[in-house]
């Protein structure tokens, strides 16, 4: 019982960390640029698929342990910079005076696109590559043996995203930039601040984070088609239950939600999907607009 | 405002479709489908005027088909499945409705999303109840206490569908003329202005929502007497965007428009889905853009437009 409880927390830490580089992503971009990218889900598959391919491909060299680490940040980064701005600049530049229904059709019809680009390339079998669990190796935990991977490398990972995040945009001048644009674009363009490089710089930054959660989630499931569904949803309850564009509520909510749905795992199995939006609705139910939200102005 | 007449497209519609289908049997069949999906794809147009959009609603096609596939062994008959599917739908649309229908745009959108979901993965992890991915089979029931055997069976539910589509089509025509159905665009254009006039913008959305559940509702049970079978894919969000698609594709301009929609789209999937089986998502999705970018009014927009210039209307 003890048992099966720690490691339902270490698992429920590990996903909490994953759920947290998808959701951070998704609530900074709709914070900046008032869109939900439904296609967000779909940076996370495709950052994982890219990962499994770089992997295998580092695995068959002489270099392999010493590669299987950074492959995972490269597969993010070329995912981030190659997609992000040219989803921005062909797509969401086009849409962003129109109202937010159409705006989410956009994104909805992008995510369709992209599942089925993720089929075409890498087919539906399953795809498993875990050479940077391996590279780490195992480690003891009481009488249980974890992954060093999940245990240290991805609580660890998300920490810094939350930390460095913070720190930039408060401390450096981009990233005040980037909270100016969102407090109020017509003040901020009127200093002369390039509010379309602003949209372009974070989304491209928030695709990154959606890739890198996913390179960092290849090691450690099978990938099938359905990841990015599954992740998007999960990670809209994390922000919704969170408030619409807040940080460190979203590192809060993900942790809320990875532990609570890693406990159902070993105690409930059935209902391990349905938990975090147990968890959502009762918590929409109290406060509707998040736990750290707050209603937006109305328009009269 | 009822907008221009209805009746002659209505009528060359139905008698197009019944002579194509006594043309090729197999289109009985296919346009069963598509009626049934018109008919929930109806519920998602009423939400759209109020401009929400669910990317939810096979939930209560789900719920629809599921009902009836539960409730065959004990209950025989379509007249009396098809009233449960419909009594299903409706109560969880109403639960549902509660919750949901605080919300507006991305948390609308959304949320009905995860319900579904949360919809779907039980069906799939609740083994002992609904048979996992398997799904159940449907024994093909009576109709008014008549045993039809399969060419008659798909005659009748061909019919069958086609009078609820026309009635409720109708019906829905009229909803949205009266002043609760006036209601929905104001909610889209300012909801603040729509509540100083002493209506409650959420029960105008939740009464609308629990009708588009109904509706959807209903197009499950035709779905699942008309397939004989249910698995948990309809409750699946492809399933949901699909509806959305159909919405959009159709046009949103008057209640002709999901059939239309529907029809066009279940003829283009029967060859296209299976000629390019895994790029069939990213064909709709490449044409959804294309109508939100360029047709707005989809396919009924583009009717209009085409009979308008006839008519020459100054």
């Amino acid at each position: 019982m003890t048992l099966l409880l720690l490691l339902a927390v270490l698992d429920g830490l590990a996903y909490a960390a994953l759920v947290f580089m998808v959701a951070v992503g998704l609530t900074l971009v709709f914070g900046v640029l008032r869109v939900l990218n439904v296609a967000h889900g779909s940076f996370f598959a495709i950052g994982a698929y890219v990962a499994a391919t770089l992997g295998t491909a580092a695995a068959a060299t002489a270099a392999a342990p010493v590669l299987a680490l950074p492959v995972l940040l490269i597969a993010a980064i070329l995912v981030g910079g190659v997609l992000g701005p040219l989803v921005e600049k062909l797509l969401l530049s086009r849409i962003y005076v129109k109202d937010h229904v159409l705006q989410l059709l956009v994104t909805f019809a992008l995510f369709m696109i992209l599942e089925d680009v993720q089929k075409l390339i890498w087919g539906v079998q399953p795809i498993f590559q875990d050479a940077a669990v391996k590279a780490l190796g195992p480690v003891e935990v009481g009488d249980i043996v974890y992954t060093r991977y999940q245990l240290f490398l991805l609580p660890g990972v998300a920490a810094t995203t939350l930390v460095g995040l913070m720190w930039f945009l408060r401390r450096t001048l981009t990233g005040r930039v980037i909270v100016a644009v969102t407090q109020d674009r017509e003040a901020a363009t009127a200093m002369g601040i390039d509010a379309q490089r602003v949209y372009l710089l974070t989304f491209t930054f928030g695709t990154m984070l959606a890739a890198l959660g996913g390179a960092l989630a290849s090691p450690t499931s099978s990938l099938v088609p359905g990841v990015g569904v599954n992740m998007i949803v999960l990670s809209f309850a994390v922000v919704a239950t969170a408030g619409l564009g807040q940080i460190e509520g979203a590192a809060l909510t993900a942790l809320l939600i990875g532990l609570g749905r890693s406990v159902a795992v070993y105690f409930a199995p059935e209902f391990e999907v349905v938990i975090p939006y147990i968890i959502m609705v009762l918590v929409l139910l109290v406060r509707p607009y998040g736990i750290f939200g707050s209603p937006e102005l109305r328009r009269v | 405002m009822m907008g221009r007449s209805l009746t002659l497209p209505t009528l060359l519609g139905v008698a197009l479709l019944i002579g194509l289908a006594a043309s090729a049997p197999w289109l009985k069949f296919v346009f069963t489908i598509a009626l049934a999906k018109g008919l929930a794809v109806l519920g998602i147009l009423l939400l759209l005027r109020a401009g929400q959009v669910s990317f939810g609603h096979a939930l209560y096609v789900a719920v629809g088909a599921y009902t009836v596939a539960f409730a065959r062994p004990t209950v025989g008959d379509v007249l009396l499945l098809l009233p449960l599917a419909v009594g299903a739908a409706t109560i969880v649309g109403l639960l549902v409705g509660l919750f949901v229908a605080r919300y507006r745009d991305i948390f609308f959108g959304m949320l009905n999303l995860a319900f579904s979901m949360v919809f779907y993965s039980l069906l799939e992890k609740l083994y002992a109840y609904t048979r996992g991915t398997d799904g159940i089979r449907v024994i093909p029931p009576t109709i008014a206490g008549l045993a039809f055997e399969r060419v008659s069976y798909e005659w009748v539910m061909l019919g069958l569908s086609l009078a609820l589509a026309v009635g409720l089509g109708f019906l829905a025509r009229i909803f949205l003329a009266s002043p609760l159905g006036q209601a929905l665009p104001a909610i889209k254009a300012r909801e603040t202005r729509l509540e100083f006039a002493g209506i409650s913008a959420k029960r105008v959305l939740l009464v609308s929502y629990v009708a588009s559940a109904a509706l959807a509702g209903l197009g499950g049970g035709i779905i699942a007497m008309t397939t004989l079978h249910v698995t948990p894919l309809l409750a699946y969000w492809t399933h949901s965007g699909e509806l959305v698609f159909i919405a959009i594709l159709g046009g949103g301009g008057a209640v002709l428009g999901p059939f239309l929609g529907a029809a066009v789209f279940e003829l283009v999937r029967v060859y296209a889905a299976a000629a390019f089986p895994d790029a069939w998502q990213m064909i709709l999705g490449a044409v959804l853009l294309g109508i939100i970018l360029f047709a707005s009014r989809g396919l009924w927009g583009i009717y209009e437009d085409l009979t308008t210039r006839r008519a020459a209307r100054p």
